[in-house]
Parts: C-alpha cells; sequence; structure tokens
C-alpha cells in the first residue's frame, strides 16, 4: 500500500474506524525533516500489510493537528481502535516508527 | 574492502564521496537517519555560493543525487565503532561489520538539551528544537527561547513575526551571537530579554503551560509560555569514535585544517571537528580536503 492522504472529511473512516493500527504522520511542506521521514514512511507502508500509512498536511487540516495536539513536526501518531496509543515526535529510524507498533 | 568509508551522509560526508568518487575510489557512505544532517531544518539557505535561495532539503538532496550519480554506495546503517588495524579499519554498525583502507568520520552534531526535568517527556508538547519547523504553532501565543548564540537570537526574531510575545532566556548579560541580530531583537516591542537567567523548571497539564527561571541571585521567575525552543549549542557525535579520535574537552574531534586525526588512514570532516566557523561552506570544504587525504592516504598503502 502506498502512503494515502486523508483530510478532516475522511480521517474517521480511514483512520479511526480502521480495523489495522494506522500511523499518522502529520507533516508541512515547509518541513525539511518530514521530507526525510516521507521515504521511511513508504517503505513501512509498502512492507507491512498489518499497518495503514496515512498522511495528513497540517496546513491544509490545522484543525486535525488541534485535535490531536500536534505542535512539533514531523509527528507520527499511532492510533489503535480508534484512539491514539503512542507517537513519535522528530525524524527518527524506521525502527524506532516499528517499535511503537 | 572498500577504499574509503564515510560515516555521516550530510554535506561534508557526502562532498567526501563524490570527490572519492570522482579519484575512482569505492566507497560507502553510512548514515544513520537520513541523508542532509542538520542542513535540513534551514528552510532558506542565502549564504552559500551560486544559490542565492535553496532549502536545506534541496540542497541535500541535490547533493545526494550528486554523489550516487557517481557511484557512492549508501547504507542507512548507525555506525558504532571504528577499529584500527592498521592497513585495515574496520566500522561496525549494529547487524554488519565493514572494513576499508581509509575512513573519514563526519558524524556532526545533535542539539543539546537543557537538562531540565520532564524536557524529553514534553518534545512535541511544548518544547521544540527547531524554531522554523514549529513556530507556526504558535501563531498569536507566548513562546521564550533559550540560549544566547546566533541560533537562539534568529529563532527569537524569526517566532517573533508569529507569536504574541517572544522571551529570550540567556543565562549571561551578553550574546555570542551577532550584535546586528541581538539590535534587531532590542528593536522589537514584543520581545522580552531574560538575561543573566536559567531555566530551571517546566511546568505542565498536558502541555507545557510555563517555566520558572532563576536570575543569578537565584530570585525565581515564572513565565507563562505555551512553547520553549531550546538553541543551546550542540554536542559534536564523537564519543563512539573515542578509541580512534583525539577529543577536546567539548568532545570535538582534534585536527587541523588538513582533517588527520591521531590515527593514521582515520580523517574527520564537518561540524564534529575542532574549527572555528561551522556552516555548510565549511562543512563541504573540509568533505573535499577530508576526501583528497584519505585518496592520498589509500594510494600510498
Amino acid at each position: 500500500m502506498a502512503v494515502l492522504e486523508v483530510t478532516g472529511s475522511n480521517f474517521n473512516q480511514e483512520v479511526l474506524q480502521s480495523d489495522v493500527p494506522v500511523l499518522v504522520d502529520f507533516y508541512a511542506t515547509w518541513c525539511g525533516p518530514c521530507k526525510m521521514l516521507r521515504p521511511t514512511l513508504e517503505q513501512i507502508a509498502a512492507d507491512r500489510q498489518d499497518v495503514k500509512v496515512i498522511a495528513v498536511n497540517i496546513e491544509d487540516e490545522d484543525e486535525l493537528a488541534d485535535q490531536y495536539e500536534v505542535s512539533a513536526i514531523p509527528c507520527v501518531v499511532l492510533f489503535k481502535n480508534g484512539a491514539e496509543a503512542d507517537r513519535s515526535v522528530g525524524l527518527v529510524p524506521r525502527d524506532a516508527l516499528e517499535a511503537m507498533l | 574492502m572498500t577504499d574509503i568509508i564515510i560515516i555521516g551522509a550530510g554535506p561534508a560526508g557526502m562532498t567526501a564521496a563524490i570527490y572519492a568518487r570522482r579519484a575512482a575510489k569505492s566507497v560507502l557512505v553510512l548514515e544513520a537517519l537520513s541523508y542532509g544532517g542538520q542542513i535540513i531544518n534551514t528552510p532558506d539557505i542565502e549564504n552559500y555560493p551560486v544559490a542565492a535561495h535553496i532549502s536545506g532539503f534541496d540542497f541535500a538532496t541535490k547533493v545526494y543525487e550528486q554523489a550516487q550519480a557517481l557511484g557512492a554506495e549508501f547504507k542507512f546503517e548507525k555506525a558504532l565503532s571504528v577499529e584500527d588495524n592498521g592497513a585495515e579499519k574496520i566500522v561496525r554498525t549494529a547487524k554488519n561489520s565493514y572494513t576499508a583502507k581509509a575512513v573519514i568520520i563526519a558524524t556532526g552534531s545533535q542539539n543539546r538539551k537543557l537538562g531540565v526535568e520532564n524536557e524529553t517527556k514534553l518534545v512535541g508538547r511544548g518544547i521544540s528544537y527547531c524554531a522554523t519547523c514549529d513556530g507556526a504553532f504558535y501563531r498569536g501565543k507566548r513562546v521564550a527561547v533559550v540560549g544566547g548564540g546566533n541560533t537562539a537570537l534568529e529563532d527569537a526574531l524569526y517566532l517573533a513575526d508569529i507569536a504574541e510575545k517572544v522571551y529570550l532566556i540567556h543565562r549571561r548579560d551578553s550574546f555570542r551571537g551577532e550584535e546586528l541580530t541581538a539590535d534587531a531583537l532590542r528593536a522589537r516591542d514584543n520581545v522580552e530579554l531574560v538575561l543573566n537567567s536559567t531555566v530551571r523548571e517546566l511546568h505542565f497539564d498536558k502541555r507545557l503551560t510555563s517555566v520558572t527561571v532563576a536570575d543569578k541571585a537565584g530570585n525565581p521567575r515564572e513565565i507563562e509560555v505555551s512553547g520553549l525552543f531550546v538553541a543551546v549549542g550542540r554536542i559534536p557525535e564523537n564519543s563512539d569514535f573515542s578509541a580512534v579520535l583525539e577529543l577536546d574537552r567539548a568532545g570535538y574531534a582534534v585536527a587541523s585544517e588538513n582533517c588527520r586525526t591521531k590515527t593514521p588512514g582515520v580523517f574527520v570532516a564537518g561540524d564534529n571537528r575542532v574549527k572555528d566557523v561551522r556552516q555548510l561552506v565549511t562543512a563541504t570544504a573540509d568533505g573535499a580536503v577530508a576526501a583528497t587525504e584519505a585518496i592520498r592516504f589509500v594510494n600510498e598503502h
């Protein structure tokens, strides 16, 4: 699977109602570390069928960023069964993201 | 055996890779995180010759592509140690060990932490080490910057355009950073300098709500802020390589402009080396020098 770009209108369906754990990458286009993190997330999305990887552009979706209290990016929030289970802030290696799962 | 292993894919390491490949040496670059290093945090580089404006991400990506096109191999593994067996150097990662005739250590530096309780817990919940990444979250809010160098001054100035109020907390009464930037800060109505003061405590509910600072006499003052930007310098990433490097008291690798270390065949390049000016252009210059020295070493041994 590829990294799916999600907005406020389908966040509920794609993230909160997902059957599998979801990694949500809150990012912005001005953020260099976010761009560096993206290939790692794409690899996870490609390699793992048991996880969904979602991206949320915080410039367009500031309400979602507010709702989940994102105040530093890149911020990857792990959702399980519709609730936040863990989060990782900053540019981290793949191992660190997978360790949350 | 690889001719030259380069540890760190920042500007210094990747430039070294370009030079080494152009001398037809085999090159393996080991990187713990992602290519680019610290420069990827810079939204706009304005002081690198040729490009009047380029983002750190674009700069890093271009250098990476250039090194790759020349045949440098990149592996994303963290180098944990360098061992000197004379003609053969062994670089170990968690899963592998690699051998080379010469090694260039270009690991750069990481953000220095404040060292205050709950700091790590509040990263992403009010504590940030990158004003340009996270400043936008504090539009119309009150924030503080800690530090007295150029990064702290520039961060405070950047945030003054976004935040309602910016406190600049510094442990001395004068700044290490450029006077011009300090003057620009003093001219801003919404910037307050909190001098001769250090951060002692962080207060929070779910997120940071305020900080307590103390002046030299120990008088406490609580300042309400929702963001604290830490810019108290950087720590060189040399501690894993002390077997082959001589380190100064601050942890920088001792080497002169020729980038040679105490170990023949081991070179350093970039911000982790003892030097006066740590800039993008001096990092790439180090990469060229260290590679040239490493190429010579490989040719002679």
